[in-house]
Order: structure tokens, then sequence, then C-alpha cells
């Protein structure tokens, strides 16, 4: 029992967090909670349908194909998450200024759900898959323990979703007027973290082999994963900011670069628009 | 002449760092990694040939080797580790954390 709760926990924690962050980053927007949800539907869809290929998605590019598509997957998420900060500091201000004038954020809010339910899918059909993978092989193997892997299953996503739930809450607690900017900053960071991660299934697919040298380590501070409070905290903040107990500098490069490439887009978006506003004031 | 090239180009592609690395091989089974010992060799590319001998999938994963793979159920994949340092790097099979446990010594 013990072993699924703690997988299916681990592996939870790591979608639902990102769940949690899209949902607070969306809040006011209608239909939002129909986009996750598709997300979520898709997202197991695709954890079953990469269990089920495990085998041969590995054999593929001279067997590095499982790193490439995770590497891919990754990527994909970061250029959703991305889009959907610049969009937003151009479009959505209205949104964040003032929860009451929704209306006419509506549309643009709407555009990037497509862009965030794509992050949500693929944050469930990657940790999704090892859950399927994980939960067949017990399955298969029949016997007593069957119904008690279920159960140690059932309570590890209750608490995966509990603390999923409580940062949600916490985001919500925010003032309205800044959960723009929190929730940006919250995207940047797990976009880096993200691009970070995929540099990692590049060097492991063999196909980035320079700056491979950690450059400190603080997993005696904070370790990344363990048993205990501070490997699951580690693990979170490993889900939410990316934090690597011993980076090394191609992974520290590609956390940089995520981080100023959208800070600096979103700068430059937010201040077109401005720009365009002050030109046609009947424009808004 | 261009299929030539192209095929000398996808090969430089597909064939990246780890062509030359020596393989040490370690085998699954009933869920435990024969040998649990691995020794590999400091400062340079290596490759572990993982064969699951189980009949379900193990997921090798390692944050200090900085690598996670899936293998299939009677299946083989290659595990391939960055140039380490001398020291000690634990690995475990994360689905059966309890008994597939093991450790890369860089020499």
């Amino acid at each position: 029992m013990l072993p699924a709760l703690v997988i299916v926990f681990r592996e939870a924690i790591e979608a639902g967090l990102i769940v949690g962050i899209v949902l607070a980053a969306t809040r006011g927007v209608p239909n939002r909670g129909l986009w996750v949800a598709y997300g979520v539907v898709a997202g197991v869809a695709g954890a079953c349908a990469v269990a089920g290929f495990a085998g041969r998605l590995a054999n593929l590019f001279h067997g590095t194909g499982q790193e490439l598509f995770n590497a891919s997957v990754l990527g994909l998420a970061v250029l959703m998450l991305a889009w959907h900060n610049i969009w937003m500091s151009s479009h959505g201000r209205a949104l964040a200024a003032d929860l009451k004038k929704v209306g006419a954020a509506v549309a643009s809010g709407e555009r990037t759900l497509t862009a965030l339910a794509i992050v949500v899918g693929v944050a469930v059909l990657r940790e999704g898959s090892e859950v399927v993978l994980f939960l067949y092989g017990i399955a298969s193997q029949g016997g007593t323990t069957q119904s008690a892997m279920l159960v140690g299953g059932g309570l590890g996503l209750l608490g995966g979703g509990a603390l999923s739930a409580l940062m949600y809450l916490g985001l919500l607690a925010v003032p309205p007027g800044r959960l723009f900017a929190v929730t940006s900053a919250l995207i940047t960071l797990l976009a880096a973290g993200m691009a970070s991660q995929a540099t990692l299934f590049l060097q492991q697919a063999g196909y980035l082999n320079a700056l491979l040298t950690p450059l400190w380590d603080t997993s005696w501070l904070l370790p990344q994963e363990g048993p205990g409070i501070a490997g699951i905290l580690g693990r979170m903040m490993h889900t939410l900011v990316g934090y690597t107990d011993s980076p090394d500098g191609a992974q520290l490069i590609a956390y940089a670069a995520t981080v100023l490439a959208i800070g600096v887009l979103m700068q430059i978006a937010g201040r077109t628009h401005s720009r365009s506003h002050r030109a046609v004031p009947h424009a808004a | 002449m261009r299929v030539a090239v192209f095929l000398g180009f996808a090969c430089l592609l597909a064939a990246p760092a780890f062509a030359d690395a020596p393989a040490a091989s370690v085998t699954l089974k009933g869920h435990k990694f024969l040998p649990a010992e691995i020794h590999v060799r400091a400062n340079q590319p290596n490759v572990i040939a993982l064969t699951n001998g189980d009949d379900t999938a193990e997921e090798f994963d390692s944050t200090a080797l900085k690598v996670e793979k899936v293998v299939a159920g009677h299946d083989s994949g290659d595990v391939r580790l960055r140039p380490l340092a001398p020291g000690r790097y634990p690995f475990m099979g994360e689905f059966h954390s309890d008994t597939a446990q093991g450790v890369v010594i860089a020499e």
C-alpha cells in the first residue's frame, strides 16, 4: 500500500501544482474549468497511450526516443506558458486591474485557455504515464495486495490533490490587483524549470554534451527528492520554480534564458499595447 | 551523392557522444538489480545496458546521476550517463524502490 501511496502522491503533487497555477492564472475567465478538464482528460488518455507504447517509444531514434519525447513535451509546455504570459501582458491588463470588468477581457482570456489546457494535458501526461505503468504492473501481478495498492493509490491522489488545493487557495488569497503579477511570475519560473529539465533529457540522449559539470550542490540543505518533509518540499520547489539541488551549466543557462526571454517579451508586449491605446483612445 | 551526405548527416545526428562509451550490463530480476554495484570509469561518458527480466515495467531513476528511463517488461534499454566525478551515485527502480536499489561507482 505504501509504495502506491508514495508514487501516486508524488506524481499527483507535480501535476496538481501546475493545474493549481493555471486555475489561479485564469481566475475570472469563464469556461476555464471546462478547458482545464479537457486538459486533464486528454492528459490521462495520453498517459495510457504513452504507458502502452513505452517499449516502442524508448527504442525510437537509436534508443533515445523516450528522452526526445520527454524533451519535446516539456519544450511544448514552455512555449505555451510563455505565450500565455506574453499574451496576457498585452491584453490582460483590464482583467488584472479590476476583476469586475471581466466582461471586456473575457475574449482575451479565453484565447490563452487553449495554451493552458495544453500545459495541463502535458503535465498530466508526463506524471500520469508513470502512475499508469506502476499501477498496471501491480494489477498484472494480481493477488491479495491489489486492493491495498488501490487504497494506497487513492490516498496518494487525495493527498497530492489536497496539497495542490492548498496552494491554489493560497494564491486566491492574493489581492486581485496583484494576482496577475504573482501568477505571471510563477508561470515564468514554472516554464524556466521545465526548460531546465528538458536540457537534462537532451543531455541524457547525448544531444547536448557541453557544460555537464554540476556547479554546486545544495542537497544537504534541501534535497530535490527523498524521504521525509524535506524531500516533499524539495520536490514541490522542483515542480514550482524548477529548484535543482545540483544544477549543471546547461541547465542554469536554459533556466536563465527562459526567464529573460519571457520577461523581455512581456515588457515589449505590454509597452506596444499601451502605445497603441494612446494612439486610438476609443479602441478600449 | 546527396543521399549519402544526408545519411552521413543523419548518422551524426543519430549517434551522439555515447557511440564509443563503454557499456556496463545490468539485469533486473525479481525487482532487484544484478549487479547492484556498477563500476564505471570516471570523467567520461558511460552507458548502462539495462535488461528488464521482469514482467512489469521499471523506471531507472537517479537524481544523483540526473537520469530517468522507463524500460518495459522483458525489454532492454540504454541508460546514458554523463561524465562523472569519482564517487558513489545511488539509483533505484522507482516502481519497486523497496527492493530495486543500486549504486554506480565512478573511479
